[in-house]
């Protein structure tokens, strides 16, 4: 040790100020705040803990853990070769492919759900199968609905990815199924760790899906404490079971904590290569998997030309109009105009406290203490991914409610409910390429007289640019395609897509349901437009930096 | 959590105030209200215009704020009672109606326009009489599709019991009680049929082959043969204003229809919310509602028949949705003080 140790980068200084402020204020007040006043209030009368031990409960916290666990490991097995076919392998039609595997995770569950039932019920195309109300059929649907999870997380680390210690280990004779598992996969294990612990948090509050295909014999905690809170008011059990999903879910992170190496993904630049013949089983798993994926989709983009006069646009050119009867307050796409503007309000808001905590993140300080903030940090910002909207929902109504966040009735309340679920995404996306940074580099950049800002800037910021893109086009699907808290605190003045399509299919009458089906393909096409856009983006990028 | 709750309030002020532009216009005065809020489920829906008319009546804005379904709404009334969301209230049915009388979230308040005409739709007195103004109300029946009996030469089923006949096996289809609001009202029904029974008559409908659905979009276009619907069970758990929507325009037969021996009646009430600043025109809110100039909207906005005996129905409606004329009901203190029971037995019956 000849050299002088460092002192901590004065860069780290900034960006703890910046990164754990904004955060910390802007989940304390819009979760933490809600959904502890929720609980409190639940146990005003003292704690219910013979829910706990109820039958029923068991069986449910049980099939909850078992059903997100089993959907996150068939997604993260499935969602990997695709990630490969996708992100590193070059051939015609990649980046419409990347951004065409988003559109089940934005079409509403409802819908979906429909799709799935028409597709499995006896009698159906696949009812051969017998799935209808299985347990099997739950798992397809939170596969189909979360693969996109996996294969973006996972191949936007992919592509980052150094490809020389992958040539090194060919070139020394390894094969390269042996390459695969010794060299790749355990470089790209933060990213698929962090994917599929999104997966199951997502799969454990999975709500409508489990329903809706479950034919009502299967349940969750998430569909426990909807029927108490919303239709027993029974809040004394249901705080109980919000606070199993908190300990749930903080159990899902420490361990996802403990198996994530200390370092993040190595960050270099890989060029896209042909596909070769060891790329033959991923390539399989993906066109298979993909026919599986189109199936449904494919079925509602036929139905959408449905209509009672044969095969026609009718259904879209309804759009214009505010459905059968006047089912609604205003055009469809005027609902269009509104989900977008609050999407786009949601993304921005996800960006700014993304980026910033997942610099915070992303710093490793000697002290015990602030480390051990960082983690706890880390942890709070994924806890909505976990927990009831029912609960944040009730808790909005019984927390602000007066100045100066008086905002019940508020339209910013939507957006960010929207970014609550769309931050965590980002994070898990920009935080794999932020933790690898070199401190040396901010260190160097420092020596040279860089002051703390302009090391942020160009060192953390200019690195992130191409990640903060890929995660924003990722917020923005997940909050344009968001219903659960969406239809909780929209107004009925101003509703978005999802909740327009949510009364449409609640209506009687084959012009209504055509116009449902319709308005989610334009859900899903609008999706897939601005994830394309962005990715066009993200090549402009490259350039420069 | 206290300690969350203090951090969240000390940054809150601190830092978001740039949100207090939102702020809430409180004036303290009992003056007349500027504008009114009213709060709703979220089925509701007038035509355009329509709410402008009170707007020009009496120079008071209404801001619509849905809820979620009956019974979100009232939870959230009970929830906000210290800090109210709004000053009218319309959505709640009989099924709610109890719980938001005993837990105090209405001011009492019975529109004066209501007449002997309309009095059936009253609740009884300590029970939301005093407290909510009948609005409208639907019936919840099973519908069935004529074409297929009509195909397959078999009779239709008209009562109850005629479903848990062998004739009828595998061609129902029902939403979950606990899941769905007309699956709650069709429980309700036969538990006001059989009384101690229902749990037997439950019991032979799932052996008879009634598929129990999540939701009433999934029974109705997934599972049921109508016009419009995929499926091949003819029956399904509808409402009695279901019908029109399937008759093709400009025809005159319906291919499916209502089963009036089979329906319970949801009636929704609106009422003014305990803790107003404007009581007085709150009441004048109420009475709108009750107007034959929202009356008349009611069944081409909201799918529901006006309470209102001086309202008309739309053309198609006397033809193609009947009403009832002896639904079946319960009162809404017995459904609240059982619906847990009922629904929890109800669930080990239909989803074991």
């Amino acid at each position: 040790m000849t050299t002088v140790r460092p002192r901590i980068a004065p860069s780290t200084t900034v960006a703890v100020v910046l990164g754990a402020g904004v955060p910390i204020v802007f989940f304390a007040v819009f979760f933490l705040w809600p959904v502890g006043a929720m609980v409190v209030r639940g146990f005003g009368d003292g704690i219910a803990l013979d829910v706990l031990t109820r039958p029923r409960t068991v069986r449910l916290i049980g099939l909850t853990l078992g059903q997100a666990a089993l959907a996150a490991i068939i997604t993260t097995v499935l969602g990997v070769p695709i990630a490969h076919v996708l992100y590193r392998l070059r051939f015609r039609g990649r980046r419409f492919l990347r951004a065409l595997i988003i559109v089940p995770f934005v079409l509403p569950t409802v819908v979906v759900g429909v799709a799935f039932r028409t597709l499995l019920r006896e009698g159906g195309l696949l009812g051969f199968l017998h799935l209808d109300g299985t347990f099997a059929a739950i798992m397809l649907a939170l596969v189909f609905f979360n693969i996109a999870v996996v294969v973006r997380t996972v191949g936007g680390a992919w592509e980052n990815l150094d490809p020389r210690q992958e040539e090194a280990a060919r070139v020394l004779g390894a094969s390269p199924a042996r390459v695969m598992l010794t060299v790749t996969l355990p470089r790209l294990a933060p990213a698929i760790i962090a994917a599929s612990s999104v997966v199951f948090l997502f799969c454990s509050t999975a709500f409508g899906v489990v329903l809706v295909l479950g034919g009502t014999r299967f349940g969750t905690i998430e569909t426990e404490i909807y029927l108490l809170t919303t239709q027993f008011l029974d809040l004394r059990a249901a705080s109980v079971l919000s606070i199993t999903q908190l300990v749930v879910v903080v159990l899902v992170l420490l361990v996802a904590g403990r198996l994530r190496p200390k370092r993040g993904t190595e960050r270099g630049s890989s060029v896209a290569r042909r596909p070769r013949r060891a790329d033959a089983a991923a390539i399989s798993i993906t066109i298979v998997t993909g026919l599986l994926l189109a199936l449904p989709v494919v079925a509602l983009l036929a139905r959408s030309f449905q209509t009672a006069d044969g095969w026609s646009l009718g259904n879209y050119i309804a759009l214009g109009s505010t459905g059968s009867r006047n089912a609604l307050s205003g055009p469809v796409w005027e609902a269009l105009g509104n989900s977008l503007v609050i999407a786009a309000a949601a993304t921005a808001i996800a960006l700014v406290i993304g980026t910033s905590a997942s610099l915070i993140l992303s710093r490793r300080p000697r002290s015990i203490g602030l480390r051990r903030g960082i983690l706890a940090l880390d942890g709070v910002l994924m806890l909505p991914l976990g927990v009831s909207a029912v609960t944040v929902g009730f808790g909005f109504l019984i927390t602000l409610n007066q100045p100066p966040f008086d905002l019940r009735s508020s339209p910013i309340l939507v957006p960010i409910a929207q970014a609550l679920v769309a931050t965590p995404l980002v994070v898990r996306t920009l935080l794999p390429v932020l933790s690898a940074i070199d401190e040396r580099l901010r260190e160097s950049a420092a020596v040279l007289g860089a002051a703390p800002l302009r090391v942020l800037r160009d060192v953390d910021l200019g690195i992130v640019a191409r990640p903060v893109l890929a995660a924003s086009g990722f917020a923005f699907a997940v909050a344009l395609g968001e219903f659960g808290a969406t239809s909780f605190l929209s107004r009925p003045d101003r509703p978005t897509l999802p909740v327009v399509i949510f009364r449409l299919i609640g209506l009687p009458g084959g012009d209504n349901f055509g116009m449902a089906i319709a308005a989610s393909v334009v859900l899903a096409t609008v999706t897939v437009m601005v994830i394309g856009l962005v990715e066009r983006l993200r090549v402009g990028t490259v350039g420069s930096w | 959590m206290q300690h969350h709750i203090r951090l969240a309030a000390a940054l809150a002020v601190a830092t978001l105030s740039l949100s207090a532009c939102a702020s809430a216009d409180a004036p303290a005065a009992n003056g007349p209200a500027d504008k009114l809020v009213l709060v709703t489920h979220d089925s509701f829906s007038l035509s355009d215009g329509i709410l402008e008319q009170f707007t020009e009546e009496t120079g008071i804005e209404v801001e619509v704020q849905a809820a979620g379904d009956a019974g979100e709404l009232v939870n959230k009334l009970v929830l906000t009672k210290d800090s109210p969301l709004g000053d009218v209230v319309f959505g709640i049915d009989n099924t709610f109606a109890s719980r938001a009388v005993n837990e105090g979230v209405l001011e009492k308040y019975v529109s004066k326009d209501v007449t002997d005409a309309e009095a059936a739709y009253l609740l009884p007195a300590d029970q939301g009489g005093e407290e909510l103004t009948p609005i409208d109300n639907g019936d919840v029946c099973v519908n069935v599709d004529h074409e297929w009996f009509a195909e397959n030469d078999l009779e239709e089923p008209v009562v109850l019991d005629d479903l848990i006949d062998p004739k009828y096996k595998d061609l129902l289809v029902v939403e979950a009680a606990n899941s769905s609001s007309p699956g709650l009202a069709f429980l309700l029904a036969t538990i006001d049929a059989y009384g101690d029974g229902w749990q037997d008559y439950w019991a032979s409908l799932i052996d008879n082959g009634a598929q129990v659905d999540a939701s009433w979009s999934d029974a109705y276009y997934v599972d049921f043969s109508g016009p419009s619907s995929e499926g091949d069970r003819p029956l399904v758990v509808s409402y009695a204003s279901s019908p029109p929507f399937e008759v093709p325009e400009g025809s005159t037969v319906a291919p499916t229809g209502a089963l009036l021996d089979t329906c319970f009646r949801q009636t929704e009430y609106a009422g003014i919310i305990a803790g107003t600043k404007y009581p007085d025109d709150a009441a004048k809110l109420v009475d709108f509602l009750f107007s034959p100039i929202v009356q008349n909207d009611i069944p081409e906005s909201m799918y529901v028949y006006p309470v209102n005996a001086a309202a008309t129905l739309p053309e198609g409606w006397s033809d193609f949705a009947k009403i009832a004329e002896n639904p079946f009901s319960i009162s809404p203190e017995d459904i609240d003080a059982n619906r847990e029971q009922w629904l929890s037995e109800w669930a080990a019956i239909a989803t074991p």
